[in-house]
Order: structure tokens, then sequence, then C-alpha cells
């Protein structure tokens, strides 16, 4: 899909400088700097501390060049260093490779990198793809003439759980210090002393805390930093690397699988300068350990007379499960929202044409009738080809909106594009937030404080206030927690119609999108058809080959669950759901017991496989090609890591059942699929309307207790993050953020206790917070906020827990 | 003989309490701030630069032309930045000035401020001299309590404050970006050019930073005229400047002279080379700048005599060294000195220095070869005008100067094993020892 880049290409042509690099004539831009021009004219200056993603620092010197004329006919009498000197019209550039003076520079830099660079390649991790090693051989010395003592340390030293640094290999280039200041924002690592004894350090009273950490070991040029989840686990030249999409939030940043022998050993962080650039979540980079863990599933299992689980055969399991399913009756589909876009459809499909139902959704949260309203109006079918923003309209707005989302925790791509919005370009973030987040603080953003559940109000309120700048150059970025703020997303959705401003919805998990395209809604069909639309059926209908769809809108994942208890529905086929997410944890445990018959597809063991009919296993993201949609609607689609004949994708399980059920679903495979969802394309018919909900004018201290905001954070005890115990140790400590008079009345440490259960955590004072709400993190503790404290909405009580 | 001299800076160090307000304005101090007010501010600039002042810290820039940089047309505020971090090795009259007459350099300050329009000045102190910090911070107390800092100056509707800033002992500091990044609060090295201070230095604002010794200079100009000053000094070295003396002379001090003097005739004025001994090798500015021998007591010590010889004259900081001494031995000392201020940041002054001194002191011991000269002359030309300031640039040549003038006695090292000489000949005591 070509996508607009906001580039201007127009500027840039009449912008031309002309160089000379190494008699090679060449135009770039204005303002490039030598070392990347002499790219285009194809010669590889050596380097270190350059990165073209971060500031020129000029640190290393290893990038001198001779330049004979500056373009103003007179040439520097010293070697010049290529990443800090822009382009001049008329400059002649020599390199190493014509410039005997420039060659004998760089050799002398690299001879002095490798006197205090210990010579251990053999066992270090970077040996292999390593810039110093790499570099040292096309512009280095055979034979050092060093003979001295070279400097040492004592190895290695914990940047954080993760991060190790070996300081006697470091080249002090500074990529990990400036990255982490200029791209993450994060402080607290930085060069310490000085001369040959400078090193990269931390601040050992507060330890780095960074949920962008990974990034510094991939940039630095040597073995110096390393993850303690990869440290001595491979080498290089043994593992094929394969591009793919992180699974982990909807942001589709592009990755590469480093594998061997079938196992993926570690994952990097892909090139795409649209999306993602050069940089990762440490989540994207070490959560995906969590499919090589010994609850997976392997085979299918299937529930025998005496009650227990046993091992089936593939045909087998297909004919139970259809049959267990046609036995129980009436039966729901949840999803989860884990899904490539693909399987969504699979599912989508499976509902109506092999159940016949419109009884399925694929919201594992809290969620509200007016969001799927809101989806089906707004967010199905947008994409960047219709005017849906990208991360470059967020680097280009002038104000960017951010309604019910925390992008550091829950869009890290997004944030970081945030970050670099404001710094280079002066965008200004605003976040209805119940307190002006670390994040948001890192953005320069401004909170217009909103407690939760009263967002909707202070919306509405910024149409009024001209001051905040919100008009047709803005993007309003929507976050799936609006769902649970009455009217909340009708006031969002009237505000970009009010104002003209873009609007897109960013949900947390890399599947949600492509559910919503998919049609794992009870109101919507694939493509955006609304099942209240005869036409938007028919359309669907005979895409699949099938006479009628079922024609009133189904149940959401609550009325499904709630169905399943009061014996309205029997059966369930359920996906990656882990009740601790939804609304009602307990109520969603007790639905998969009520129900008469379950299906489960599933990775890993859970509490839903234990109690399922039959138990599918389903390929990780690693065992299947498919597709993510990111939260601009740009599909990102990716190919198998690995070739498992034996780990099968969600769609070629509901096909098989389908088969048993007597109404095969028309495809079989990725491609089949991929073939059925260009076929059936997007709805060209009317629109559902907007949702237009009132607040209600919420619940504020209607019960007399204190509101919950809560989000989950980036790093947590999501079941996707298991198996890497550094990356967990990095997550931020949790904490209940109570407002001053609370804390002030209870102290240090504090007991919350909702409906569902009480959480003790230290609390922290947040003067931002309005005085009745309290903030804690939704999945950081026990099995969630949902599961352990309070039902969405409802309020709790604070008590001191100190001695 | 001591007509030569031209005594205007250190005029007044003899006097009762030179560094009192009192003391200074009993000899007509602050008359040519008071000139200086009823002047534009371009006249001053004018005038300094017609002096032919040149900057005294070492590289002799043009100080009119480097105040006529200052965009003036830029909102933002305008700094005066004075280098006081003086830590040259041998170099020892930034110091004695703020010690003996703050209240010069305070002058010059404000009159300097008032030219290119800044409100607000910073002197950068070197941290280990804390008395010459106390001095300067009592000499801003005084002339803000005398009026002649603070708002309003003298009624003039001209403003200025002056912030006293102590460094934290780091010779790189003396260059001036990174003594701006440690002013800034940050860590001391230097930042990449451009963007130049005049145009976004302190703050991101235009700065003009200058020695001590300039600022100092400037009342006088402005009182005496600038034809006065440019009277002084050679055709393209105008002005008198502060020679400091060290080592084996019988004198050792600071002495005002015009530029162009020659060394022969500041040891006469020193009183000679210790008794019974000749000089061996001298620097003209600090260890930085190429040392000369013997053969060079005749040549101006000026910017071009000092270039002509292939060194430069630097801080005028005149370290005079005889036959006991070691070459090598010096140089090593030098070079660690060096290796434990190379801040870091690049490549080449970092990892050279740390190799330099272990190549130097094998050869010291006399370990090694005649090839390791060559080797440790390679070094220095992958140093040189490789690295990211003028640090590495001055690390190679007490190397290369004394591999240039001394190569036999390198050689003699390793012939003998070890060093020739008795270093114990070289001390202030030596031939003293009976005695004790």
């Amino acid at each position: 899909m070509t996508v607009s880049t906001g580039s201007t290409n127009g500027v840039e042509r009449t912008d031309l400088v002309s160089v000379t690099i190494d008699g090679v004539q060449v135009s770039v831009p204005k303002d490039t700097l030598v070392i990347r021009a002499a790219e285009q004219a194809g010669v590889q200056i050596p380097r270190f501390c350059d990165h073209p993603l971060l500031a020129p620092v000029g640190a290393c010197r290893q990038c001198l060049v001779d330049i004979p004329d500056a373009g103003n006919g007179r040439g520097f009498p010293k070697p010049q260093a290529s990443c800090t000197l822009p382009v001049a019209e008329g400059m002649v550039v020599n390199t190493q490779a014509t410039s005997p003076a420039a060659d004998k520079a760089q050799q002398g830099i690299m001879e002095f990198l490798l006197v205090n660079h210990p010579l251990d390649c053999p066992v270090c991790d970077k040996g292999g793809e390593c810039p110093l090693q790499n570099q040292a051989m096309s512009n280095g010395r055979g034979e050092s003439r060093f003979e001295g003592v070279k400097r040492t340390y004592p190895k290695p030293i914990n940047i954080s759980a993760q991060v190790l640094l070996d300081r006697e290999r470091c080249v002090l280039c500074a990529r990990c210090t400036r990255f982490s200041e200029q791209i993450a924002g994060d402080p607290f690592i930085a060069l310490v002393e000085r001369g040959a004894l400078q090193q990269v350090g931390i601040y050992e009273k507060e330890p780095l805390q960074s949920y962008f950490s990974g990034n510094t070991i991939q940039i630095c040029p040597v073995g110096a930093l390393t993850s303690a989840e990869y440290r001595f686990r491979s080498r290089p030249f043994d593992l094929v690397s394969t591009p793919s999409v992180a699974e982990h939030d909807a942001c589709g940043s592009a990755i590469r699988v480093d594998h061997r022998r079938g196992k993926v050993m570690r994952r990097l962080a892909g090139n795409d300068p649209e999306v993602n650039e050069e940089w990762i979540t440490d989540k994207d980079r070490f959560a995906f350990t969590y499919a090589q863990q010994p609850d997976r599933l392997t085979y299918p299992q299937v529930r025998g007379e005496d009650g227990e689980l046993r091992p089936a055969s593939w045909p087998e399991a297909f004919a139970v499960a259809a049959r267990g399913l046609q036995a129980a009756g009436a039966t729901g589909v949840l999803t989860g929202g884990r899904v490539t876009a693909e399987d969504a459809f699979a599912y989508s499909t499976f509902a109506r044409v092999a159940l016949g139902t419109n009884d399925v959704d694929f919201r594992a949260r809290p969620l509200s009738s007016e969001e799927a309203e809101f989806l089906a109006a707004e967010v199905a079918l947008t994409h960047p080809d219709t005017g849906s923003p990208t991360y470059a309209d967020l680097e280009s707005a002038a104000t960017v909106v951010l309604l019910g989302l925390e992008p550091e925790d829950e869009a890290g791509a997004i944030f970081l594009r945030l970050r670099k919005a404001h710094q280079q370009h002066g965008t200004r973030v605003l976040a209805v937030a119940p307190y002006r987040s670390r994040g948001l603080r890192k953005m320069g953003g401004q909170a217009i404080i909103a407690a939760p559940g009263a967002e909707a109000a202070v919306i509405e309120s910024l149409l009024e206030q001209a001051e905040y700048g919100v008009d047709s150059t803005a993007v309003i970025l929507v976050g799936e927690r609006l769902a649970t703020s009455p009217g909340a997303l009708s006031a969002a959705a009237a505000l970009a119609r009010k104002t003209g401003a873009k609007l897109a919805w960013v949900p947390r998990r890399a599947g949600d999108r492509g559910a919503v395209e998919a049609g794992c809604l009870p109101t919507l069909l694939p493509g955006g058809r609304p099942v209240s639309d005869p036409a938007a059926r028919v359309d669907a209908a005979a895409s699949w080959g099938v006479d009628t769809l079922p024609d009133a809108p189904g149940r959401d994942a609550d009325a499904i669950v709630a169905a399943l208890v009061d014996g309205q529905l029997g059966g369930l086929v359920i996906g990656g759901v882990d009740p601790d997410d939804t609304s009602n944890p307990a109520a969603t445990r007790a639905a998969v017991e009520a129900a008469s018959f379950v299906v489960a597809l599933e990775l890993r063991e859970t509490d839903v496989t234990r109690a399922a009919d039959v138990v599918f296993p389903v390929a990780p993201v690693s065992d299947k090609a498919g597709t993510f949609i990111t939260w601009e609607g740009r599909p990102r689609p990716f190919e198998a890591v690995f070739s498992n004949p034996a780990s099968l994708p969600d769609l070629r399980i509901l096909a098989g059942i389908a088969e048993e059920l007597g109404h095969p679903l028309g495809f079989r495979t990725v491609a089949d699929v991929r073939a059925r969802m260009a076929e059936m394309g997007p709805w060209d018919g009317q629109r559902p309307a907007t949702p237009s909900y009132s607040s209600g004018g919420g619940a504020a201290g209607a019960m007399g207790g204190v509101r919950i905001a809560s989000w989950k954070q980036m790093v947590d005890l999501g079941t996707m993050q298991d198996g890497d115990e550094h990356l967990r140790a990095t997550a931020r400590m949790p904490v209940v953020r109570v407002p001053a008079a609370i804390f002030e009345q209870h102290g240090q440490l504090v007991t919350l206790t909702g409906d569902r259960g009480s959480v003790t955590l230290p609390a922290v004072i947040n003067k931002e917070l309005p005085d009745d709400v309290v903030w804690v993190p939704a999945n950081s503790v026990g099995r969630g906020v949902l599961a352990d404290l309070a039902s969405p909405g409802s309020t709790v009580t604070v008590k001191g827990a100190g001695a | 003989m001591t007509s030569i001299l031209t005594p205007v800076l250190t005029d007044n160090w003899g006097d009762e309490r030179a560094w009192t307000l009192a003391s200074y304005e009993a000899r007509g101090g602050y008359d040519a701030l008071k000139k200086a007010l009823t002047m534009a501010p371009d006249d001053i600039i004018s005038a300094v630069k017609d002096s032919g002042l040149r900057g005294r810290g070492g590289a002799g820039f043009p100080t009119g032309m480097k105040w006529s940089f200052i965009p003036q047309d830029n909102p933002k505020p305008k700094y005066l930045v004075v280098n006081a971090d003086e830590s040259e090795p041998g170099t020892c009259k930034d110091i004695p000035l703020m010690m003996a007459s703050p209240h010069t350099l305070v002058e010059g300050v404000i009159i300097s401020s008032f030219a290119i329009r800044g409100n607000k000045a910073f002197i950068y102190i070197r941290g280990e001299v804390l008395h010459v910090i106390r001095r300067v911070q009592a000499a801003v107390a005084e002339a803000y309590a005398a009026g002649h800092l603070g708002t309003n100056i003298h009624g003039s509707g001209y403003d200025l404050d002056i912030v006293v800033h102590a460094g934290a002992g780091a010779y790189i500091c003396g260059e001036e970006t990174a003594l701006l990044e440690g002013l800034e609060g940050r860590r001391g090295q230097p930042r990449l050019r451009p963007p130049f201070p005049a145009v976004a230095g302190l703050y991101a604002s235009p700065t003009v930073i200058n020695n001590v010794e300039s600022i100092a200079s400037v009342p006088s100009i402005v009182g005496n005229g600038a034809e006065w000053f440019a009277s002084m000094g050679t055709e393209k070295s105008k002005g008198f400047g502060i020679f400091s003396l060290s080592g084996h002379v019988n004198r050792p001090g600071q002495y005002e002279a015009p530029l162009g003097i020659t060394l022969r005739e500041l040891v006469d004025l020193a009183g000679g080379i210790r008794a019974g001994h000749q000089l061996k090798f001298w620097t003209p500015g600090g260890s930085s700048t190429p040392l000369l021998t013997a053969e060079h007591l005749d040549l101006p010590l000026d910017f071009e005599g000092m270039a002509g010889a292939g060194t430069m004259l630097g801080t005028r900081a005149l370290q005079l060294f005889d036959e006991t001494v070691c070459v090598v031995r010096a140089v090593l000392r030098w070079t660690e000195f060096y290796k434990h201020e190379s801040c870091g940041k690049c490549t080449p002054c970092r990892e050279g220095t740390w190799w330099l001194v272990q190549t130097l002191a094998a050869l010291e011991k006399g370990q090694g070869s005649e090839s390791d000269l060559d080797l440790l002359l390679d070094q220095c030309d992958n140093i040189l005008g490789r690295s990211f300031c003028a640090l590495g640039d001055g690390a190679t040549s007490p190397i290369t100067s004394s591999i240039k003038h001394f190569r036999d006695e390198y050689l003699a090292h390793l012939t003998h094993g070890g060093c020739p000489f008795d270093a114990s000949r070289s001390t202030a005591w030596a031939g003293l020892e009976a005695m004790a």
C-alpha cells in the first residue's frame, strides 16, 4: 500500500546541491551531511557515533575525509568529520577511496579505537555483526602497533535488569546515551568520568527506567551493551533472520526475528520509516518467550467420557467439536484481540456461516454498545488513503489530542513519534487524562484533567476553547479505554466532525483493528457492512456463498457471557481470551463453566482450556503468515517465520470444524482467506450513523467512594510477557497514585477495597488527580484490577495499611 | 633596564591593598568606565578594533572583531563570558591579575558588556583557586555597592549583572565551548561548531568569550585611546602583555612588556638563568606550544615571530629549563597531564594520550627501540588535526617539538638503558643538600 509520507518532493527538488565525491558528481538535498551524500555516491565512509536518527556529534572521528574544496574554492587544511559537515554547492570530497590522507586519518583513528578495545571477539555476542570488527577489517591495519596495557573493568554491570554493559568494549560513541536523551527521553544513563576512563554510567539511586532500552543494544556499534536475555545465547552467523511485525500493540512495528533451529533467539527492530522508524519497545523486542513455555499446547485434546481431557487427532477433534456445537445449540464466539486479520475474518465467517449467529465479539475487555456503534461508524474502513491519520501526520500536526490513551504504556511507537514531533516540530500534545503522566511530560504534553467517567464533558469543552487549537490541522487519537466512559466516544466523534480534525482509534492489541474490519462484532459484518442493513447482508451472503445471514444484531461479549450463564446460549467458541481481562472475570469463568459445550483455541494451557470440551492448539505468530492492521488502518502483512506443519492458525481449525458441521467456509489457508477478503471487499453502501450518546452526567461520588483510573502498563503481568524474567524486572513498580488529601490521611501504604476485593499497594502523591480519583496499574499485581478490586465504573474505599 | 617594561595591568600590583576599590579608584580606576558610558557602544568596539588588541588567551583572535560578530538584531540576550579557567601548564598571569587587581577585570567586564549590549556577564574562574574566586566576588560586591554594577549604572540607563562562577577543575573547561557547557551545568566537553558562540553560545544566545587579560586591557584602551595601545608592540601584534617566567631563572614572575620583546631581554630582566647553568629549552606559551631552544632566544615574542619558528605565542607562559633537565622526562610529565585532562569525547585525544604516555614511559626507562620515535611521531600525526578540539593538538606539541630538537637525547635513553640524567640536579635545592 502506498501512503502519503508527508515528504515534500517538490521542495527537495529545488533545493538540490551538487557535490563531487571521489570524482562522482551527486545531487543531494540541501543540508545533507557529507557522510550520507557519500552513500548516494556509493561510498561507505566508516563511522561509529553517527546514526541517521540521532543528532550529529562528531565524537568518534572515524569518518574523516579530505575536503580539497569546500565549495568556495578553498579546501580544509585538515581532514573533516563527514558526519557533522553539511554539503555545499561545488564541494569536493575525497574519501578513503581516493585520498591517501583520508585513508591514513581513518586508519589512525581505528588504531586508536582498538588501543583500549579487548580482542575478545571470539566470545563477544557482537562478533560477526560488529561494526567495529567489520570496519577494523575494511579501514584498519592488520596488526596493532600498541603493545601496552589496556584499560580494564570488572564486567559486566547492569544498566537495567535487562541491559548489561561491558565497559571495556565500549568505544564511547554515545549512541546509547544520545538515544535515551533524544529519542526515548529517559534520563539516568550518561557518560561519566573522563579521558580513557570515560564510561557509560547510571545513577545508582535511580535506575534507568525505560520501555525502549533495548534499542540501545541494537545501535551499539560494539558488543558493549547486551541483553540479559540474549547474552551468550547464540552467534550471529548461526541465525536466520525473517522480517515480521510486532504482535504486542496496534502500532505495527517492523521487527526482525532471528532464529536458530526452529527457535526464536532474539528480535530486533526493523527499519520502517513510515511506521516505527528504527525503534521498537522492549516488549516488542524481548517478549517472545511466551511461545516457548512448557505449558504450550501442541496437540488437540477432547474431553473423554471420564471427564478428563485426552489427546486427540486433528480429524477427531474437528468431528467432536462439530458434534458438540451442534448439540449445544445457540453458540457465541469470543475471538480475543490477538488475532491476525485473516484469523479474525475466519472467526467472523465461522460465526455467520457455520453457526448462523451474530453473537461474535473480539473485545475481551470492558466495552459498550456505544463503542460498537463508534467502531462501525468511525473506524471500520478508514485507512490512510481515506484520510485517516498516519504516523507522518502525527509528526506534522500542530496539535495532537489524546483521549483515554497513554501512548508510552499502550502504543510505544506512537509515543516515540509524538515525542519526536514535539521536539523537532513543536507539536502540541494535549491529553484528556486523570493526571499528567511521565510519558506525557516527556512529550511536553499538557493534561486536561478528567476523572474517569467524566471525559465526555471535558471533550465537549475542548470545542469551545480555541486556545487548545483543536482545528482541522489537529489529530485526535482515541484509546479503547474510552469505551467505559459514557458519551466519550460520541463526544470525540463530534469533536472531530465539528473541527475537521483527523480521528483515529488506537486499541491496545495488535488484532483489534483488523477484527473491526473483519466484522468480529455483533453489529458488523466484514468490510464495514452493517448487520442491520439488508443490502449489506445480501452482499456478504453472496460473497460467502450462503443464502441468508442472521438479520438480528448479535450479543456483545458481555451479553454472550450473561447468556451463557443463564442458559440462553449453550455453546462457546473461545479464542485467546483471558477471563481476567474481561469486564467481569468471575462471570466469564462462570460462563465457561456453564456452557454446555466449549471449544477453546489457545496457545497455552489456561483456565479456559482446562474447562473446555475440545482444545485446539493454535499457531503463535511466528508459525503463521498473517496481517496486523495498525491503528492507522495500514495493513502490515507478514510471513511465517517457521514452517511447522503441526502448528495451525485459527482459520484452519475453524475451517476444519465448519467442514464437519457441513458448512464449509470456503478457505483452508491464509492465502485462501486473503483471496476471500479481497473478493468481499469493503462495503460501498450507506455507513451506520455516528453514535450520539449523552454523558449521563457521570456518577461523580454517587456512591460516596473514590473512583479508579487505570490502564495497563507496558510491562506488566500480561501472559505474553511470560518467560523473560529480565523484561518483567524492568516493569515500573506498582503503586497507587493518590491525591494529596488521601495521602495525608492514609499514609504511604494504602488498601483499596472495591466490589471485587482489596488491593494493598504503596501510595504516591499526585497533585493533579481529582480529589476523588486514585490511579492503579490495571494488571501489575495479582490477577489485575478487574478481578481483584472493582468492576468498571464502580468506586472503592481507601484505608491506610501502614503499621 | 626596566624601561623595556610597560606596566599597565601590573602597575598597581605593588600598591597597599591593591585589590580594594579604594586603592583602585585612587589611581583613576573606573574613570574609563565613566568615559565609556558616554560613548556609543559601536565606538567602543571600533576603538578596540583599532587598538589591534588580540585575544590574550593564546589564539590571538582580534578582540574587537569577535565583538562585532555578535548579531545585534538577535532578540535573545547577549552575554559576555570571561574565561578565567587558567589551566595551561606554566601559565600564571590571569590568576595573579585577579588576585592583585580584580577591579581591573571588573571594569573591563562592564565596559565590554556595554559595548556588546549585554546585561549579564559571567566570570568563569578555575575552581581550585578559591582565594581568587573570593577576591573577585568581593570586588564585584564592592562594584555593586559603588554603583558600577546593577541597574542604571551611573545614570546611564545601562544595567549589568556579573556572576562569578567557580569551575570544577578541568583543563578542558578552558576550551570555550566546554566552558559554556560547564557554565550551563553540564559535563565539560566541547560543543560542535557551528553554531559558533557568537551566534548561539551560552543558553543558545549570542555570546562573547574572552580571556581575563584581554578584558582587563579594555579599560586602558578606552582611557588612553586606541593609538596609545597600538603604539606598543609590533606591527601585527600590538600592545603589551604579561610574560610569565618560571623555571630555572633567578627571579621568576610576571613581566609586563610590549609584544615583540625577546626572551633574552626577559631573562635579563629576571636576573638570568640560575648560576652556573645554561638555558636548554623553553616553552613560549605553555606546554601546548611547541618548545624552543637557546637558539631562539632572540626571536620576537609576538604572534608572527613565534609562528615563524613553528610554534605559537600562546599564553606567554615562558617555562625555562636548563641543561640539568631531561627533556624526555619533562615531555612525559606534560603528556601525563594531557592524558589526565582529556575529556574523553573524541577518539584520537582520549586513546592517543593513553597510548602516548605508555610509549614515552617505556622510552624514558630505556625500553623500546629507535623505531618507537617514528611510532610516536606517527601517533602524533594521527592526533594532530583529527581531534574534536585543540586539546589533542596541544598534546602532540611537546612530543613532536622535543623529538625535532632533541632526538639524540631520546636515543641516549635507549643506549644508556634508562634516563642518563640525575633528576635531583634540576631541583631548586640542587647543590644545597650538604648545607641541610
